[in-house]
């Protein structure tokens, strides 16, 4: 006996355009962003400049993936910029001190980026400590730990190590793959970017285990009696968020070709900048990915618009900022629906 | 402001605040209707009710806490408008609540927390001095005959116990010298001694002229205390009683929905095997323990107030926690579930009871509300499958009536009684063989629950066990066939609806629970700390 009479109260015009407006908005924004700068900018037009505009976004939107990942179970992860630099100097001892060859670098990195996941887990599901918090702290262990390992300097091929030797190790070329190798047209990084934001889509989308996460972000007691292992599931959304920082570090270590030790300090904010516009893109409310794809393509067009138009990088900030103001008003105060993202109060759920 | 003895004697019995047509709706949902009391000085006005049938609402349009309330609210003659609890203490009438770690704020000392109303005041003195507010906090705890040393008032109210917390509560609460003093379920966290002390303390109040509104569950508390019994149901005042109370009749205006009562509910069926077996089974450190049966092909109706030992069963069944001591066994093997996963596996589902809670995942399809404990057997190989969701969904609302637009619709866009449809259609999907429904009827329509009910008589019928919880002894009624009625944790009743009355069931929650004098202890209302398997 399935009768319409549940629908949805009828909404006025007024209601019905900022519904439009909150579905589609960030879409017209990147579309009408491009075409400007199409029109504008004639550098902008060329092949090159769309996989490199999508290469230079890749670290961040593979750590605003990872952040995606913590908001599925209703958490937040602050210390991907501090993991994907953790992985840049990791990537640049293993290589350079340890002398040992890209594919042990990476093996190694992506193995730190799960203990670093482990450990956001251990404190948050385990500790009970509040995600934000206690990514907050992991941050500053992370980093501290980093300079520690480095001696706080940044590690480059043939530099002179302490005891006035050469280092024995370089960037090897199989690693630099990463950053300069492409595959037909494409290069690696957007490959990887591309590739790991289908995955994500198909775990949540389709498969019962992003089901479950989602249950577990959406309403974890009911998840809970439902018979979902709830702490399972929040301890392996951290540790993929950590696998991904990492590999976003990854992807840094090989563009800058050095264990630079300030890189990723900016990867924070962009990466869970790019998560919550995300959450807005087509009015969704919940963390997805292509959303979360799409929030980092429209900063890398921004960007990349706003230094052809020669305007100062700090212009860049305001931009960013002004875009995240714009997605948090589309996902909590002009949404009709309920946007499930809690990070700070997930911690009580048991 | 402050004095050393509570509200002067204005002559007893002359009412304090009264109540004309007062009612309160949230929407369409009218949750007090057309209520009119009086509360008269000297007098403790004990505040009877089930869950939901308006005390809290009363409670909070009185307090000022919700000032969207229809009808009149005089004080002493003169009609006022209860905007906010800082107004409606200025007019004299304070509350203190359930909740008293709510009413505390750590951190701040003992003396602080006493004199925290002022914080709120625009407040002649914006620099309070230690020795003012100490000296003001010793004031308020004279109206309790309380003499706390320095020290005691300079420590953290966070390491008060909880029986002094609730003095520390009450004496701010009577700090402003109110006429009308409302009580909500102020024994729940004290032991029987710690009662005592309270009610010697509210009856030294009560002589002084305070009036007093007392809530609560336990009998003896209120036999023991009040000068008059108001019942509420369904938001409306069914009874207004004074000494000496009719028990029973308070009860059947409690529990009782008595314009449903003529359903018919067709014949009582009579299990046959036990499907599952409590043996021994301690619901609570201080109750005997239970024997239970729960056979196949009968809806069993378990009984019994808040903190009867209802939840303490279907938690134990459920894999929510383990037992004090005893054994479960489900179709004749031991059966011990860790988890929930491990009940579901075993084909026992539990419908929580707070649905917005426990139940619905908003923002999501009724489809997918529907699958998620069965996500495993809604995939193959991980992956989900779309038709296989959408025709459980489709069962459930066939089965059920739910009123949808169909198994896409969010669960959001759905009422609340076919939104609790979707989530008792969800257990029930999977054919289990003991299904267990805590509280399935509340907040939900007389359509919707002819429908649980109807599919629960299915469920039996085909060879499967279901066992539905409740407090209201006309819901178990309409949908059980054998009745068992739980009082402290332990089986006062269990007999087949058809040889059993509706004065016989009432009469098995009086058996010990009214008796005069009963001790808070003999009604544990709490469910005290358990051990839960989920927790890390």
């Amino acid at each position: 006996m399935t009768s319409p009479s549940a629908a949805p109260a009828r909404l006025s015009t007024g209601e019905r355009a900022a519904a439009f407006v909150v579905k589609w908005g960030f879409v017209a924004v990147t579309v009408a962003l491009i075409l400007f700068f199409l029109i504008t900018e004639p550098s902008f037009r060329t092949v090159d400049n769309i996989f490199g505009m999508l290469k230079f976004i890749a670290p961040t939107a593979i750590a605003g993936l990872g952040v995606m990942l913590a908001m599925t179970v209703g958490g937040i992860d602050l210390s991907v910029g501090a993991s994907a630099g953790f992985a840049v100097s990791i990537a640049a001892w293993t290589m350079v001190i340890a002398n040992q060859v890209g594919g042990v670098a990476v093996t190694v990195v992506l193995v730190c980026g799960l203990l670093i996941g482990a450990l956001n887990a251990f404190l948050i599901v385990v500790a009970r400590i509040p995600d934000l918090l206690a990514t907050l702290t992991t941050m500053f262990v992370i980093v501290g730990l980093k300079l520690i390992i480095v001696d706080g300097k940044s590690i480059s091929s043939q530099m002179t190590l302490n005891d006035g030797s050469t280092a024995p190790g370089k960037f090897t070329a199989d690693f630099l793959w990463l950053d300069r190798g492409s595959i037909g047209p494409v290069p690696v990084p957007v490959i990887i970017f591309l590739v790991i934001t289908v995955l994500l889509w198909f775990l949540l989308e389709r498969t019962r285990w992003g089901r479950a996460l989602f249950a577990v972000g959406t309403n974890s007691e009911a998840a809970r009696l439902s018979g979902i292992r709830v702490q399972w599931y929040r301890t392996a959304a951290y540790m993929g968020c950590g696998l991904l920082a990492s590999v976003a570090g990854l992807l840094l270590a090989a563009r800058i070709g050095q264990g630079d030790v300030s890189a990723g300090n900016s990867l924070l904010l962009d990466a869970v900048a790019v998560a919550l516009v995300g959450v807005s893109v087509l009015g969704i409310g919940r963390p997805n990915a292509w959303g979360t794809a799409l929030g980092a393509v429209l900063i890398a067009v921004m960007v990349t618009g706003f230094t052809m138009l020669g305007l100062p990088y700090y212009a860049q900030d305001f931009g960013k900022g002004v875009v995240l103001l714009i997605a948090l008003l589309f996902s909590f105060t002009f949404s009709r629906r309920r946007t499930v993202v809690t990070a700070g109060s997930t911690t009580s759920a048991s | 402001m402050t004095s050393a003895s509570p509200a002067p004697v204005e002559g007893h019995d002359a009412s304090v605040v009264s109540l004309v047509g007062v009612s309160v709706a949230y929407g369409s949902n009218v949750v007090l209707t057309d209520v009119a009391l009086e509360f008269r000085a000297g007098e403790i006005t004990a505040l009877l009710g089930a869950n939901g049938a308006g005390k809290s609402t009363l409670i909070k349009a009185l307090s000022g806490a919700n000032s969207r309330y229809t009808g009149e609210i005089s004080i002493d003659g003169q009609p006022v408008h209860l905007a906010s609890p800082v107004q409606a203490r200025q007019l004299g009438i304070s509350a203190v609540h359930q909740k008293v770690a709510d009413g505390i704020v750590p951190g701040l000392s003992v003396a602080e927390n006493l004199t925290l109303d002022d914080l709120a005041q625009a407040s002649r003195h914006p620099f309070r001095n230690r020795k003012q507010a100490t000296a003001d906090a010793r004031a308020a705890l004279a109206t309790l005959g309380l003499d706390w040393s320095d020290a005691a008032l300079e420590q953290d109210a966070a390491n008060l116990a909880i029986s002094d917390a609730q003095l520390l509560v009450l004496a701010r609460a009577l700090r402003g010298r109110p006429r009308l003093l409302i009580l909500d379920e102020p024994t729940s966290a004290l032991t029987a001694a710690e009662a005592e002390r309270l009610f010697s303390v509210l009856r030294g109040l009560r002589a002084s002229g305070l009036s007093i509104v007392y809530v609560s569950h336990r009998f003896g508390e209120i036999e023991a205390l009040a000068d008059r019994v108001v019942v509420l149901r369904d938001g409306i005042v069914q009874s207004n009683s004074v000494r000496p109370f009719e028990w029973t009749e308070i009860l059947h205006d409690m529990l009782g929905r008595a314009t449903t009562l003529d359903h018919d509910r067709g014949t009582t069926h009579h299990g046959t095997d036990a499907v599952a077996r409590l043996e021994g089974v301690q619901l609570f450190p201080e109750s005997a323990p239970i024997d239970l049966e729960i056979k196949r092909g009968e809806v069993l109706g378990i009984l019994g107030l808040i903190g009867a030992g209802k939840s303490e069963i279907a938690e134990l069944l459920g894999g929510l926690a383990a037992p004090l001591a005893g054994s479960l066994s489900l179709g004749g093997a031991p059966y011990a579930p860790k988890r929930p996963t491990d009940a579901i596996r075993a084909g026992v589902v539990l419908v929580p009871e707070d649905r917005q809670r426990q139940g619905v995942l908003p923002g999501w399809s009724v489809a997918h509300n529907v699958t998620l404990p069965f996500l495993a057997e809604s995939s193959v190989f991980g992956l989900l499958r779309k038709r296989f969701e959408r025709s459980r969904a489709d069962s459930v609302i066939d089965t059920l009536s739910v009123v949808t637009s169909g198994p896409d619709a969010l669960i959001d866009d759905l009422s609340g009684g076919n939104q609790q449809k979707v989530v008792v259609g969800r257990w029930l999907s999977a054919d289990p063989k003991l299904a267990l429904l805590d509280e399935p009827f509340r907040g939900v329509d007389i359509a919707a629950r002819r429908e649980i009910g109807a599919r629960l008589s299915t469920l039996a019928t085909d060879g499967a066990a279901a066992v539905v919880l409740s407090s209201d002894v006309d819901e178990i009624f309409e949908v059980a066939d054998r009745i068992v009625v739980l009082v402290g944790g332990e089986i006062e009743l269990d007999r087949y609806a058809d040889e059993v009355d509706r004065s016989t069931v009432i009469g098995a929650f009086l058996g010990r629970a009214s008796q005069p004098g009963a001790s808070a202890s003999e009604l544990p209302e709490s469910a005290p700390e358990r051990t839960s398997n989920d927790q890390p």
